[in-house]
């Protein structure tokens, strides 16, 4: 098949009635692989990995902070992508995505922030400070709420997937605008970027970076709510697009009488 | 576009416009803060510049539901959609009349408010630079914000929900300007970047203003 042949391929998912097969087909596969991964790497991580020397038994919160810190952001990202489709190409499926995933980034942001605050409780002797990383996370968590309450409070839902679509597009550049004032703002307890740095597993730089113990148990967790998170995203997408079908199928009845 | 502006304006000094709202609600937040966190001096001296620039953007927050919703309701917008004057220049009117009747007044009674909260000397024309510099992104960002919600019955809280994220890196920084001059330390980058982000909003987000506008009105 060629690459323009594949491209076109994707865009038959926005068929709603062929997104709904296949995503029915696919969907035990990435509910069971992350309930999978999820049970493996955090039992791994919570019961076979040593305590770290500094922190104790503290470091193992590492297993839900990380992962679910970085799906709250792809989450943003991946609501930006299919905004982004809905305004060029008017594929009510991708609104739908979008306005699907955004409660569970809320979760997420959430999850980030509280399991934060408890690992910070013992490490550094507070559970929150200003730090420019928390900080960002509450103003996504502030655009993540704008986004959801506009949503919920327009009646017409073409309407509403257009107009959050641009806030979304708008709220993406204030929201990397806000993550840089921020960081200018104040500086941080947190540390910098320590699992995902090529430089760091090939030894080129020697900055600290999260130990190999940790690293494996932790990858398979983020792989895990990498899978989950696709998952969650397409059963609610599919929640959308029936909800959506019964209020037409509702309409047409109050038409007939 | 001269004659929008004009009856923009005529609108908002005329009885029922809303002008003053914001100038006496800036006041009556200035004059609680005392109240709230005690009368001493150093204290007051030390968080003026924070307190005047929140007070500011809250006054400007509190002005944005009438911007679009009173033409809106009589149906002018739709008229103005119409007209021959694109809807990006009648958004740039419309939050240009915003910032002379809201913005700007905030601007001018900004020092005499600042008196009242024993700001420093050298911060006084910090303060009124860096809310000159302001204001007008405040007044672009919520023209944004209302443009969004101005279908909406009760779109007033929303309103500011949708805002208040936006208006973060314009605060951080207008902030910073004020305090950094108050306690005497060099203002330029936060000043620069105050001056980056009025500028860029103030040439592109008209364009997502209008379009959000029309999806509004189609």
């Amino acid at each position: 098949m060629t690459i323009a042949a594949k491209a076109n391929a994707l865009w038959e998912y926005a068929n709603p009635r062929k997104f709904l097969a296949t995503s029915e087909r696919v969907l035990p596969f990435f509910w069971i692989t992350s309930a999978a991964l999820l049970v493996v790497g955090l039992t791994w991580g919570f019961f076979f990995t040593p305590d770290d020397y500094k922190q104790g038994s503290t470091v193992k919160i590492i297993y839900l902070h990380v992962p679910a810190a970085l799906m709250a952001i792809n989450c943003w990202l991946m609501m930006l992508a299919t905004s982004l489709v809905w305004l060029v190409r008017r594929h009510h499926v991708s609104a739908l995505a979008a306005r699907a995933a955004a409660p569970i980034g809320i979760v997420m942001t959430l999850i980030a922030l509280a399991t934060g605050a408890i690992w910070g409780q013992p490490m550094w002797g507070t559970w929150w400070a200003w730090d420019p990383r928390l900080t960002s996370f509450l103003i996504l968590f502030l655009f993540y709420l704008g986004y959801v309450a506009l949503w919920e409070a327009i009646e017409d839902p073409d309407t509403a997937a257009d107009l959050t679509s641009v806030l979304c597009l708008v709220g993406s550049v204030f929201a990397i605008l806000s993550r840089y004032a921020v960081n200018f703002w104040n500086q941080g307890l947190h540390q910098g970027a320590s699992v995902m740095r090529a430089g760091a597993v090939t030894g080129t730089d020697t900055q600290e970076k999260v130990s190999n113990i940790y690293f494996y148990p932790l990858l398979l967790c983020i792989v895990g709510f990498v899978l989950l998170f696709i998952a969650l995203v397409l059963y609610r997408t599919g929640t959308e697009i029936r909800a959506r079908r019964i209020n037409a199928l509702l309409a047409r009845e109050r038409v007939n009488g | 576009m001269i004659a929008l502006l004009l009856r923009d304006l005529k609108l908002a000094f005329r009885a029922g416009g809303g002008f003053g709202l914001g100038l006496a609600f800036f006041l009556i937040v200035t004059v609680l803060v005392p109240f709230s966190v005690g009368p001493q001096s150093s204290l007051l001296s030390t968080i003026a510049p924070g307190v005047l620039w929140l007070g500011a953007l809250l006054a400007c927050l509190l002005s944005l539901d009438r911007l679009l919703a009173l033409d809106w309701e009589d149906g002018s917008l739709d008229l103005l959609a119409t007209a021959p004057l694109p809807l990006e220049s009648v958004v740039t009117i419309k939050a240009l009349a915003h910032w002379l009747t809201t913005g700007l007044p905030l601007v001018l009674a900004a020092p005499f408010l600042g008196v009242l909260l024993n700001l420093p000397v050298p911060g006084f024309s910090w303060l009124v630079i860096s809310l000159l510099l302001g204001t007008p992104a405040m007044s672009v960002i919520g023209t944004f914000g209302a443009a969004l919600t101005v279908g909406l019955k009760r779109g007033g809280l929303l309103l500011s929900l949708l805002v208040l994220p936006l208006y973060v890196p314009t605060l951080i920084f207008g902030a910073e300007v004020a305090r950094r001059g108050a306690t005497g330390m060099e203002t330029q980058t936060p000043l620069l970047m105050l001056a980056g982000i009025t500028a860029a909003t103030v040439a592109l987000l008209p364009f997502a203003s209008a379009a959000v506008l029309r999806i509004n009105l189609r």
